[in-house]
């Protein structure tokens, strides 16, 4: 366990360019000033893309007005009632396909026709069915994000060790003893894998949703914005998604660091 | 240290053996693994099964570990029986403790109950300080240790030994051997040990016997005392396994000098790879 790159501050520390060969920032800097110098000296007219100081300053107005936070908690909402409901599913699903024979061969055909339609040309087809309220929304994202969270439980089960499981059979383990000392544990890491693409596809099928008549929610700001040529909202909402989206992997990353523990680390500190 | 009895007589009604079977015979289709076998295991009989490759081993410990169903055959064995397998197969999402535990019942129903039987066990085998480490970060040794503290804690009355030291390094496969021997005569389980290894189941078994195409070709009683030394008895009782399981007989050594510090020359590597 002492694989550890220790080589990385060996050298000395005089010269400086080394460092700023790593400075990753740099470029998307250098971007940002471009762009506000572009704004202010008036090749980028504010119609077509506000200035990042006008961005920081509505992200900061939108705060304080509570308007933002009150609108993410909306589209926060959704995503969560749809991840929710996906994982009751999916789990569902999962464990009756993955632990009998009889469950794949009626459940997993379905999954896989299920997989091969393009969630988003669903959308009409929910509208006719749920209206323009909040169940095609939520609706949406749970269909989309079902699937990546079956596979890979199913997969995590089919894939535990079947060393493993005739150990513990030979210990007298079986039923819901197995189930739950080797057979859960055991697919739990491939079951991350599907949670953190499911998170980052709920995140891309509520933009989606939430362009079907919002009321209220990041989309609501965002539709609004366009109609009164606001950039500035434009490009707050997008930052507040693509946060979303980091958020989402962050929590994930926490959530397997505490349930993964007994993973050994191939670089450790 | 009393020694198990050798050849246990029959009339004894407390000695029942532990391990009976009759004429067992198994097939994987067309192909006869097992032919009408006959194999008795006194309690607290140390027999070392060898054989080839293919020679039905290990198809023999399954059934006698119940991983396979005999299918209705003539086959006895004890319900507390327990498994080392080659690889320790350590659940790596249960800490060591939890992994000797798996399965356990505290009749008690009190909860400490089933950690301290655990932690005897890791004790017994030397891992008393490694109770809450993950089994990913113990060493080869360290986990067939646990596993052998996963078998004992269940105080089996056969205890199944699958090549449980082939992937050891040599040193420490002679400390196992060791520490196998002291909790067998601790504990005075039936042991079946299969091996490759002629000089590992000559050190350690009561009874050696040889499986050639699914039949007992071979049965030698080793009336040596332990702890074994490679004398002149130990390598004639070698050539003729050794002959047997179709591997020339290495020219007769002189009887090596015996080194003070002999535990590494002891048992020089037999491993009969065919």
């Amino acid at each position: 366990m002492s694989l550890a790159i220790t080589l990385r501050n060996s050298q000395p520390r005089a010269w400086r360019w080394p460092r700023l060969s790593r400075a990753r920032w740099l470029s998307p800097a250098a971007l940002l000033l471009l762009w506000e110098a572009g704004s202010r000296a008036g090749l980028i007219p504010a119609q077509v893309l506000a200035a990042p100081s006008a961005v920081a300053e509505t992200f900061w107005t939108l705060i304080a007005s509570g308007e933002l936070p009150a609108n993410l908690a909306v589209s926060l909402g959704r995503a969560g009632a749809g991840l929710g409901l996906a994982l009751v599913v999916a789990v569902t699903l999962g464990l009756v396909s993955g632990l009998s024979r009889w469950g794949e061969t009626l459940v997993d055909p379905l999954m896989q026709i299920k997989r091969t339609l393009p969630v988003v040309a669903l959308t009409p087809l929910f509208i006719v069915w749920f209206g323009i309220g909040e169940v095609p929304k939520v609706a949406l994202i749970a269909t989309a994000a079902v699937f990546p969270l079956y596979l890979n439980l199913f997969a995590g089960i089919r894939g535990v060790d079947v060393r493993l499981v005739e150990a513990a059979r030979s210990f007298g383990l079986s039923g819901r003893d197995l189930i739950a000392n080797v057979i859960l544990p055991g697919a739990l890491p491939s079951f991350f894998v599907g949670l953190r693409y499911a998170l980052s596809i709920s995140v891309i099928m509520l933009v989606i949703a939430e362009q079907i008549n919002a009321q209220a929610g990041l989309g609501h700001l965002i539709n609004n914005a366009r109609d009164f040529m606001r950039t500035d909202i434009i490009v707050v909402c997008l930052l507040v998604y693509a946060l979303l989206g980091l958020a989402a992997d962050a929590l994930v990353r926490t959530l397997e660091r505490k349930a993964l523990a007994w993973r050994p680390n191939l670089v450790e500190q | 240290m009393a020694q198990p009895r050798i050849r246990p007589p029959v009339t004894d009604a407390r000695e029942i053996p532990t391990v009976r079977l009759k004429g067992f015979t198994r097939r994987f289709g067309d192909n006869v693994v097992i032919d009408g076998l006959d194999l008795t295991i006194a309690p607290g009989e140390f027999v070392a099964l060898l054989g080839a490759s293919g020679s039905g081993k290990t198809t023999l410990l399954r059934t006698l570990a119940g991983l396979d169903s005999a299918g209705g055959q003539d086959v006895t064995t004890p319900d507390a029986r327990a498994v080392v397998f080659q690889d320790a197969r350590l659940l790596p999402w249960r800490r060591v403790w939890r992994n000797v535990a798996l399965g356990l019942k505290s009749p008690s129903q009190k909860k400490g109950d089933v950690r301290t039987r655990a932690e005897a066990a890791l004790k017994e085998v030397g891992l008393g300080h490694r109770l809450d480490a993950w089994p990913a970060t113990l060493s080869g040794g360290e986990a067939q240790r646990t596993a052998l503290a996963r078998a004992l804690v269940r105080e089996p009355a056969l205890l199944l030994l699958d090549e449980p030291f082939a992937a050891l390094d040599a040193l420490t496969r002679l400390k196992m051997h060791d520490l196998v021997l002291s909790l067998w005569r601790e504990h005075k389980p039936a042991v079946l040990l299969v091996t490759h290894d002629v000089d590992e189941a000559i050190a350690l078994a009561d009874r050696v016997l040889v499986l050639d195409k699914g039949k007992i070709a071979v049965e030698e009683r080793i009336a040596l005392e332990r702890p074994r030394q490679p004398d002149a008895r130990f390598h004639a009782i070698r050539r003729r396994l050794l002959a047997r399981l179709g591997v020339d007989a290495p020219a007769p050594q002189p009887a090596p000098t015996p080194a003070p510090n002999a535990a590494l020359v002891a048992f020089p590597t037999g491993e009969v790879v065919l």
